[in-house]
């Protein structure tokens, strides 16, 4: 069994406790490196970054693109939408296409 | 330069390769093609899904932060401190194409909807209800696009290294296997060419030596 758990910065966080999901609070770059890490090792299948925090590690992020889990999701914080999370898909587009011919003019 | 040996066993062992090579090339390429057929279909999934989940989270946040504005920092923290519900996923692998996707199934600790409010209502405002509600309404999205992505970073991946493998064996080793068996099979029949002559040549000079055509030539021409 697997668990869930979400990462970001508090305010855009805090509610998912309520769904039963695991809150990381973090805002610092490598307290959330250092986080993400800890919880990919762990028991964590499904982890979702917000697109913010997640635009600082962005190396970290790649780093589990390949592997069957965890699964990193981006997810919109409070401070808004930064299209970090729709760039993210048409980035596998590109590399499974050459060229992104899906979603290229949205 | 070539840089083989050019024999008849190297020969064989270089057909070997050839075929080897070309039964490898279509295949991959077969698998090339399934995989992006596939991909193509799951990536405009997930493209929808994720619309759908970040208008859902729109919403949701905006919630959260009407609901945040009007608690002070304290209620919010106790409010959400000992939460009630528990979500745990199972992690199926599924294989599609050799490619290992995880398939996830939601189990909660209890499956009474209400149990998402894990405060009592006296000290929160019902903006906080409104936006555990909007939040728990995008969850299943959230956890199927999850899958869904992941499945398309995986494919993504998987198709990149199937692309590679089967330009190399197109452009690079089946050509270079292809020439370094004209180069033998070209030397080997140079080689039997020269043998023969000198058969031939060797020939010539033993029945010389054997009849003596030369000489019973020359005194026919004298005589």
């Amino acid at each position: 069994m697997y668990r869930m758990a979400v990462l970001g910065d508090k305010d855009s966080i805090y509610g998912y406790a309520a769904l039963g999901m695991e809150v990381c609070p973090v805002t610092d770059e490598s307290q959330a490196a250092r986080k993400l890490r800890e919880l990919a090792e762990g028991d964590y299948a499904v982890i979702y970054v917000t697109e913010a925090l997640a635009a600082k590690i962005p190396g970290e992020i790649d780093r589990y693109r390949e592997q069957m889990l965890p699964a990193v999701i981006l997810i919109p914080g409070v401070y808004g939408n930064t299209g970090a999370g729709i760039a993210n898909v048409k980035k596998s587009v590109e590399q499974a296409v050459g060229s992104d011919i899906l979603f290229g003019n949205q | 330069m070539p840089t083989v040996n050019p024999t008849r066993m190297e020969l064989t062992r270089l057909k070997g390769k050839l075929a080897t090579a070309s039964r490898g090339h279509k295949l991959l390429k077969d698998k090339r093609d399934e995989l992006m057929r596939q991909f193509l279909d799951l990536v405009r999934v997930n493209m929808s899904l994720r619309q759908r989940v970040e208008e859902g989270l729109k919403t949701a946040n905006r919630n959260f932060a009407l609901a945040r504005a009007a608690m002070s920092d304290e209620t919010v923290e106790v409010a959400f401190m000992a939460s009630k519900q528990d979500i745990e996923v199972e992690a199926e692998p599924k294989n599609v194409m050799s490619v290992n996707i995880p398939q996830f199934t939601v189990k909660t600790r209890t499956s009474d909807e209400s149990d998402i409010y894990s405060y009592g209502f006296a000290f929160t405002s019902s903006d906080l209800d409104d936006a555990v509600s909007s939040l728990a309404a995008v969850q299943d999205d959230m956890v199927k696009l999850a899958e869904v992505e992941k499945a398309c970073q995986l494919m993504a991946a998987e198709i990149e290294k199937t692309r590679r493998r089967v330009n190399a064996l197109e452009h690079i080793m089946i050509p270079q296997y292809q020439k370094d068996i004209k180069y033998i099979s070209m030397k080997l029949d140079e080689n039997e060419r020269s043998t023969q002559i000198r058969l031939m040549k060797v020939k010539d000079m033993m029945l010389e030596e054997a009849h003596h055509y030369k000489e019973k030539e020359e005194a026919r021409a004298v005589g």
